[in-house]
């Protein structure tokens, strides 16, 4: 066993912690841990990379039983992680990334150009160590960081959602690379909660629920289906539309809307027009990066399009301010909410007037009326179950199922029409994700137009009323989520012409893909 | 959960404490080891104040005071003025030439000079502000180099605003007339001494109230304090970061253009060569001992003011350099810059700890029906 896991528990305030994890993984494979987000997988993995350590348990690597204090012990040990974003300088060469920080092991020079190219030889990782990061691809990036580990002399590997950040093609040549990692007798540790991807890749699966290990599964005998289930849980809470609340009222108009990129790059945006109707959920399917955190600011007035227009109720709102555009009825609920939707050193009361600093109860004429916002958090705190002993504890001390849920009581507090909603379960527990897709659901009942953008397809299909699919900066034209298939929306989010080939579970899904490398 | 934790408030107060105890315990370190002597230095600092001291050290902090709320309120923005220095003299200097003319009467001469104050200063710093914004220069950059310029600028307009005055080698503007004048308020009975407060002293407490309350109470405030704790969040929310940037730099600057009005109205009645200088960089250090709070602030500088009157009969008292003042303040600023990052952290951890020890505790109370699988 290159490692075993004993009884790991992790208590930790806040989000949900490890309770008595087994796990084993069988030397030279690669092994899937999966679960849904914010089911403890990123927790189990920071313990054995010596990020955190465990409150109880041990951790066996090679047989032999190791306390991990820190990342510089588990490199020792010949553990190495590539974490979900990439930590290299744009402004230095892959050799000098690689070297960064490993100086002693073959210098700077000449030698450890030599390494690095003995490295990607043996791994088929295509990595020239003079080349400048800044001209790479993601996926050129990712196996870099990945020799990178190889070079400090890791053994076993662990990769923490790699995926999310590649096109398909990427994803078949990462997991290429994988196989051959795996045949030189190196252990892959892959956490992932897609499944499709698991069970073409992986040797062995673990399943993660609420911070636990519920199962131990070989891919050849379940299906993405079964997997599905484990991970949630008995009955799997796919979100279900209920009867049909559009009307054609359009009250979200987007027109011709192009967003520039940088000099000598293709639009970010290019020709969007979408119409969002009162009672209606517009899902937007697409892989990350192809514009939908653009399309968001450009909606939210955080961006000015080059050209197109945006219509609220027929009002141009194209050249809003975010305040003025938020004070109209546009909710917000931000994909990123540690960033863009929460004061996390601020108490809750504070953060429910973020936002709506001009509005009713927040403020009086231009005094902040502290008394009437507290009230009224106290309100959202009952209302939308945000579970917290008190409305004056910072926010970054909830969870991260609460903090969204008081986010999203915040918006639906100023009876907004539209509700522009990216990501909204991300990073949340099972109870609070079917609590918030309750609210999202209740949202579009009360007539509100619903922008929903989500990387989870069960979450896409299961609320929309339209999808449409964005790629490179172009929307799909219409599927409709009952009749759409996976592998429809999934050759839309590619590109792929042949629809039936490009998408959807299996390994044979790129074999005939003969790109070598090429980053678009 | 009471709003204001006990353990927090205790936090709170114990990161000053410590970090003046550690500039002690340094500093004694120091003088061990350039032989000095270590007992009479402490006994100097530590006799208790006269009472013409502790008048000079209340005037000091009125005006240590006015500096370091200009630069708190760049900090709330996380914005660093170290520009304070170079505005608070380009703003006496402007003042002192305009309340000289005597184009209007007393008290009125008074409030239109501090108000040319208030504006060259903010104008000063606006320059900083506008850079920031227009050219994406760092405030730190610019108002370290316009305090350079200001130097030298009203050096130069100095020599040609200078008035000559019989028997005197000293350049200064024109003596404000006893009518423009204001007045010190006087302790007597209270403290036996002659010397009197800082008429303008009020002026301070005002403009520490101001602060306080246009921080915390208002819309403006709000999106400010919001910005300086996530600009991403702030923009997100509607605030207008840019035009944050620049105002708040433009109120910091009319802020520093008051630091030397209680000097030129209460004790020196001109801007000459001889004018103290580098209250704007002791304004950096108190704002950061009193954590950018308007009563904490108080507290800096009166220490400021104490350490400072104190030290100096030291060489008298102890026979060692009065300098030995601005080891202690290094070592206290250094010191609570770590200590209030360490208590911030310990704050923060210690309430995750209380929010998920009392939600785990109300799970409990109703019925425990969800166990893990």
């Amino acid at each position: 066993m290159a490692v075993e896991l004993h009884g790991i528990t992790k208590r930790f305030p806040g989000v949900v912690a490890n309770k008595d994890i087994e796990l084993s993984v069988r030397r030279g494979t690669v092994h899937a841990i999966v679960g849904e987000n914010g089911a403890g997988k990123s927790t189990l993995m920071k313990i054995l990379y010596g990020v955190q350590q465990p409150d109880e348990g041990t951790i066996a690597v090679n047989g032999q039983q190791l306390t991990l204090k820190s990342p510089t012990d588990a490199i020792k040990a010949g553990i190495g992680m590539v974490f979900q974003h990439f930590m290299l300088a744009d402004n230095l060469t892959v050799r000098e990334n690689v070297v960064l920080g490993a100086e002693k092991l073959h210098g700077i020079g000449d030698a450890a150009s030599a390494e690095i190219r003995r490295i990607s030889d043996a791994y088929g990782l295509d990595v020239e160590p003079d080349d400048l990061v800044a001209d790479l691809g993601v996926g050129a990036r990712q196996r870099i960081e990945i020799l990178k580990v190889l070079y400090r002399g890791a053994k076993i590997l662990i990769l923490d959602e790699p995926t999310a950040v590649l096109v398909p093609q990427e994803v078949t040549e990462l997991f290429n690379n994988l196989r051959e990692l795996k045949a030189e007798g190196l252990t892959v540790m892959f956490i992932s909660h897609k499944l499709d991807e698991v069970l073409s890749v992986a040797d062995d699966i673990t399943v993660i629920r609420r911070g636990t290990t519920v199962a131990e599964v070989d891919p050849k005998t379940v299906n993405a289906r079964q997997l599905a289930e484990l991970m949630v849980g008995s009955a799997l809470p796919s979100p279900q539309t209920e009867e049909s609340t559009v009307t054609d009222r359009p009250v979200l108009t987007i027109q011709g809307v192009d967003l520039a990129g940088g000099a000598g790059r293709r639009k970010v945006l290019d020709g969007i027009d979408l119409t969002i109707h009162a009672g209606e959920i517009v899902g937007i399917a697409g892989v990350e990066g192809n514009g939908q955190a653009e399309l968001v600011e450009v909606i939210m007035g955080m961006r000015e399009p080059t050209s197109g227009q945006v219509f609220l109720e027929g009002t141009d709102i194209s050249d809003w301010q975010v305040r003025e555009i938020r004070e109209a009825g546009v909710g917000y609920i931000p994909e990123d909410r540690h960033r863009h939707g929460l004061l996390l050193e601020s108490p809750l009361w504070e953060n429910r007037i973020l936002g709506h600093q001009t509005q009713a109860p927040n403020v009086k004429g231009q005094l902040i009326d502290a008394k009437s916002a507290k009230a009224d958090t106290e309100r959202i705190v009952k209302d939308y179950d945000v579970r917290t002993p008190s409305i004056h504890v910072t926010a970054g001390s909830l969870s991260g199922g609460n903090q969204q849920k008081l986010i999203i009581g915040r918006e639906m507090s100023h009876a907004p029409k539209v509700l522009v909603a990216a990501h909204p379960t991300r990073g949340v527990d099972v109870g609070a994700q079917s609590s918030i897709w309750d609210l999202i659901k209740t949202a579009r009942r009360n007539g509100l137009a619903v922008l929903l953008i989500s990387a989870d397809l069960e979450e896409l299909v299961g609320l929309s009323d339209t999808i449409r699919v964005i790629l490179r900066g172009k929307l799909s034209g219409a599927f409709d989520p009952d009749t759409v298939t996976r592998e429809e929306l999934g050759s839309a989010m590619t590109g792929a012409a042949g629809a039936a080939s490009a998408a959807g579970a299996g390994t044979t899904r790129h074999t005939d893909s003969t790109s070598d490398g090429g980053t678009p | 959960m009471k709003r204001l934790d006990p353990r927090k408030l205790a936090l709170g107060a114990a990161a000053p404490l410590v970090a003046i105890l550690v500039s002690l315990l340094l500093t004694s370190v120091i003088l061990l080891a350039a032989g000095d002597p270590v007992g009479a230095v402490w006994a100097q600092f530590f006799k208790a104040p006269l009472p013409r001291q502790i008048i000079a050290i209340v005037n000091e902090a009125t005006v240590l005071y006015l500096s370091a709320i200009a630069v708190a309120i760049g900090f709330k923005m996380n914005l660093f003025n170290i520009g304070v220095d170079g505005q608070y003299r380009v703003a006496s200097f402007a003042a002192a030439v305009f309340a000289g003319q005597h184009w209007l009467p007393g008290w009125l001469n008074i409030i239109v000079s501090l108000i040319v104050a208030i504006l060259s200063g903010a104008i000063w710093a606006g320059i900083a502000g506008f850079l920031k914004v227009g050219r994406g220069v760092s405030e730190v950059i610019s108002t370290i180099m316009l305090n350079y310029i200001a130097t030298y600028l009203v050096a130069y307009l100095l020599k040609g605003a200078a008035v000559k005055v019989e028997g005197s080698n000293a350049t200064s503007t024109a003596i404000i007339k006893e009518d423009s004048r204001v007045p010190g308020i006087s302790l007597d009975g209270i403290i036996a001494t002659p010397n009197k407060l800082y008429g303008l002293i009020v002026l301070a407490i005002l403009v520490g109230f101001l602060y306080w309350f246009v921080l915390s109470k208002t819309r403006f405030g709000f999106d400010l304090r919001a910005t300086g704790r996530s600009e991403t969040a702030a923009v997100a929310s509607g605030v207008k970061v840019k035009r944050m940037v620049l105002l708040s730099m433009v109120i910091s600057g009319g802020a520093a253009g008051l630091v030397g009005m209680p000097l030129l109205f209460g004790q020196d009645y001109a801007y000459g060569d001889t004018v103290q200088s580098g209250l704007g960089f002791a304004g950096i250090a108190v704002a950061l001992l009193g954590r950018n709070h308007p009563v904490g602030i108080a507290f800096a500088a009166l220490l400021w003011g104490y350490l400072n009157q104190l030290s100096n009969g030291l060489q008298i008292g102890a026979g060692v350099s009065d300098r030995l003042v601005l080891i202690i303040q290094g070592i206290i600023v250094l010191s609570v810059v770590i200590a209030y990052e360490l208590s911030r952290r310990a704050g923060l951890r210690l309430e995750q700890n209380r929010v998920a020890a009392e939600l785990a505790a109300q799970r409990a109370k109703q019925q425990p029906k969800e166990v893990a699988a």
